[in-house]
């Protein structure tokens, strides 16, 4: 039952790319190639100037606050 | 009836016993320990530039165990205070810029390139993203 569903979902993808003029490939209508380099997700995580400007009062406050750890 | 206002009075009651426990806790809180300002009056400690504290050359298991300690206190603070503003890490770099120009002559401090240096009459180096 369930292989009559993949078979036929099968056949609705390729027909679609057939329809779009591509041509399945053996074994499978989708390749995908695995790219060979890493991909890289560059977070920032460096310190922001005009962050650390905009922090100074507010790091002396702390620093006053809590004069047993500084 | 009765009941809840009697549960607000509770209530109230010990919101003020917290709230004493509390100012009691800040006051008691406000020297700094004698041996910390004695390892950093001699130099055995000093200021990082990531705003942490640093144990300055070969010193005792003692200092060391006290570096940890203020170390894990001032994380906990850089995190409440950096909560919406930055992040940890910025918050530390920025305390850090106003705890070195803070040092007192004799002070060590870290300078940009990673050295710890004694702080002398002048001013300290910095890095130069301090405001």
């Amino acid at each position: 039952m369930q292989q009559e569903m993949f078979r036929s979902g099968w056949r609705t993808v390729c027909a679609a790319m057939l329809v779009l003029g591509t041509v399945p490939a053996l074994g499978g209508c989708i390749n995908v190639a695995a790219p060979d380099k890493p991909i890289v997700i560059e977070l920032n995580i460096n310190i922001r100037q005009e962050v650390i400007y905009r922090l100074a009062a507010d790091a002396a406050n702390t620093i006053e606050e809590n004069p047993e750890i500084f | 009836m009765a009941t809840p206002i009697r549960k607000s009075v509770a209530a109230l009651g010990l919101a003020g016993a917290v709230l004493v426990l509390g100012i009691g806790g800040v006051a008691a809180a406000q020297s700094r320990d004698p041996s910390y300002a004695a390892a950093k009056a001699a130099g055995q400690v000093g200021e990082q530039t990531d705003g942490y504290l640093g144990v300055v050359g070969g010193q005792s298991p003692d200092v060391r165990a006290m570096v940890k300690d203020i170390n894990n206190k001032r994380r906990a603070v850089y995190t409440e205070k950096a909560a919406g503003k930055s992040t940890i890490e910025e918050y530390a770099f920025a305390t850090a810029c106003r705890l070195i120009l803070e040092t007192k002559p004799g002070e060590k401090y870290q300078a940009p390139d990673g050295t710890w240096k004694t702080r002398g009459a002048g001013a300290p180096e910095r890095d130069p993203r301090c405001p």
